[in-house]
């Protein structure tokens, strides 16, 4: 079963032009610069926008076709989606907008009400909550109940649009996990977030400009990424480790200095250009350096982009005439270096 | 300058923040403000000074006037019902569809707001009465005839009470626009249950408001009943009907009725305190 998109979107002097894009089952992620047409992309699959040409099919059956004359509504779609500004039903309670849509497709209220506070207690909403109005919980809170009302419906695809935008660091880890749990054939993620990609996709599609720069797998992505901004996106190195201050302890032992502190288990990330390497011990200010060995370098026109293994797998975007100059190539051990002004720490 | 000084309280200076400007503007106008504030209130001071308080329940169990009392219910009830079954579908017309002569179908509707009631009477009596553009075929088809008549009333009292209705709920729906009818749809609601479900109880504080207005503009209909109604006691003869007849019959009860009158008006900004009174 797959999602099989090939048209355009026209909205008000701007279009988004899809071509041939298969989304398989399990997660794919929908990364793009802002403005590239993620929502646009999501909000026709739902239903939310018609195509204005082309064809979109969900699961075998032809949901928009504007040359034939086929357009299945929104309601009758089997989408779920999960807005990025929620948009919780601010005149029902907490386990009524989860029992919505049971309740809109015939589930009579006290089986809905079970079914949503099974849900609530799986997304990890406290029941003493649940008689609330939206309104009185935290955004973290909130998304956990968006999703729950989203996923009640049992869509056979669900669309999660930027879900940690409004939550604060102390909530992701345990929204990813859900993410990562859905039970929907399908989920699109879209996101702006490299720990979103690394911990959750296992296919991409890059928009750029209103069209599809690049699909596959995440390697497969990550080696033609498509656009510019694709490729510093996916150049982001994610690490995850455990922080106690200023220090990141990585799996392997390595511990990472940092700029801010934290506590507890946290990822590291840093774009590919901020690893600088060395023949030899850099002397100097850097302090998170290590020795790695190199795997394999690719290079893609002035960019010479080096994959190293060892502690930490990481990737480094320099120069093809430093890697020229450092006279790279596969199994060489070489000194790699960070600043620590260079990391960011997410939770 | 020195004016401007002196208008501020004397403690400002010393309060922390910034200066505000408000408060800067000719001592002269709170004269003239207060004067005008004396004039709303004047007239309600002289009705209730002459308010016949311990004859209240005899006046206002005269048969004449509870005749009045029962039609004034009855016509307004109605007619606020009809504002409401009409008016609903308008406001989603004026609010979610792109009307191509937009601004003119506005006007239209708010055109009563602003209308001379004599006029609206008039109007409607060309409209629907015997002769009429329409009420000429009310009459030989169905045998229909609005004038002079209950209906009539309705009629009267629901022209121009619509667009109190029709604006208030307009408003409303456009500051809700359609983010939640969207999310609603992603669920499995279709267009009625959503607008049932969704769209109504967001809406509903301004649901309530533009019912209570539009109630009290049909309770105090005076000038297109007289005009298309007429004056006939038991069928169109309403509570404002009654007052002014009653000034020359029997002041006391004039005056009892207008209290009753103006009970109402301040039940209804009860009701709105929140959404227009501002605090």
């Amino acid at each position: 079963m797959t999602v099989s998109f090939d048209g355009l979107v026209a909205r008000s002097g701007w279009t988004l032009r899809v071509d041939g894009l298969e989304i398989d089952e399990g997660v794919t992620a929908v990364v793009g610069a802002n403005g590239t047409g993620k929502t646009t992309l999501g909000r026709a699959v739902a239903g939310l926008d018609r195509l204005a040409g082309g064809r979109l099919v969900i699961a075998g059956s032809v949901v928009d076709d504007p040359a034939a004359g086929a357009f299945v509504p929104a309601h009758q779609r089997r989408v779920g989606l999960v807005f990025q500004d929620l948009r919780l039903f601010g005149h029902l309670r907490v386990i009524d907008n989860v029992a919505f849509g049971l309740r809109r497709t015939g589930t009579d209220r006290a089986a809905a009400r079970q079914r949503a506070g099974d849900l609530l207690e799986r997304v990890g909403v406290d029941s003493g909550v649940w008689s609330k109005r939206p309104t009185a919980l935290s955004g973290g809170q909130r998304q956990r109940v968006a999703i729950a009302r989203a996923l009640a419906p049992e869509p056979e695809v669900l669309i999660v649009d930027e879900p940690l935008a409004s939550v604060d660091s102390s909530g992701r880890a345990g929204l990813r996990a859900l993410i990562g749990e859905s039970p929907a054939r399908h989920t699109l993620l879209i996101t702006h977030d490299p720990v979103d990609v690394a911990t959750l996709a296992s296919r991409l599609v890059v928009l750029d400009n209103g069209a599809v720069a690049s699909r596959g797998s995440v390697a497969e992505v990550t080696a033609r990424p498509g656009c510019e901004w694709a490729a510093t996106f996916l150049g982001a190195n994610v690490v995850p480790g455990h922080a106690q201050g200023t220090s990141v302890t990585t799996g392997a032992g390595l511990v990472l200095t940092v700029a801010s502190e934290a506590e507890g288990p946290v990822y590291v990330t840093f774009p590919a250009h901020a690893v600088t390497l060395h023949r030899d011990r850099p002397a100097g200010s850097a302090r998170n350096a290590w020795q790695a060995e190199l795997e394999r370098v690719d290079i893609d026109g002035e960019r010479a982009r080096v994959h190293l293994a060892g502690p930490l797998a990481v990737r480094a975007d320099i120069t093809r005439r430093s890697a020229d100059e450092l006279e790279l190539r596969p199994g060489l051990t070489v000194w790699a270096s960070l600043k620590a002004t260079e990391l960011t720490v997410v939770t | 300058m020195r004016a401007l000084t002196a208008a501020r309280p004397s403690g400002a200076a010393a309060e922390p923040g910034p200066a505000r400007p408000a408060g800067q503007f000719p001592a002269a106008l709170t004269v003239v403000g207060f004067l005008a504030l004396g004039l709303l209130a004047l007239p309600i001071v002289g009705l209730l000074q002459r308010a016949p308080w311990s004859a209240l329940p005899a006046v206002l169990g005269e048969s004449e006037v509870l005749e009045a009392l029962r039609v004034s219910l009855i016509v307004s009830l109605v007619a606020t019902a009809a504002c409401v079954v009409l008016g609903l579908p308008l406001a989603f017309v004026l609010a979610r569809r792109r009307l191509r002569f937009g601004r003119v179908v506005r006007a239209l509707v708010m055109l009563p707001m602003v209308l001379p009631p004599v006029v609206a009477g008039t109007a409607l009596l060309f409209a629907l009465g015997r002769r009429g553009l329409v009420g000429q075929w009310l009459d030989s088809w169905f045998g229909v005839s609005l004038p002079f008549t209950t209906a009539g009333a309705v009629v009267a009292a629901a022209f121009v009470a619509l667009p109190f209705f029709v604006v208030t709920v307009e408003a409303a729906l456009r500051q809700a626009g359609d983010d939640l009818d969207e999310a609603a749809a992603t669920l499995g609601a279709g267009a009625w249950s959503t607008l049932l479900h969704v769209t109504l109880p967001t809406i509903r504080p301004a649901l309530a408001a533009g019912t209570a207005l539009a109630w009290a503009r049909a309770v105090g209909e005076f000038g297109a009943t007289l005009t298309f109604a007429g004056n006939f006691p038991g069928r169109t003869r309403t509570l404002p009907l009654e007052t002014y007849l009653a000034l020359e019959r029997n002041p006391e009860a004039a005056v009892a009725i207008s209290l009753v009158l103006m009970a109402v008006a301040l039940a209804v900004l009860v009701t709105l305190r929140d959404r227009w009174m501002p605090r």
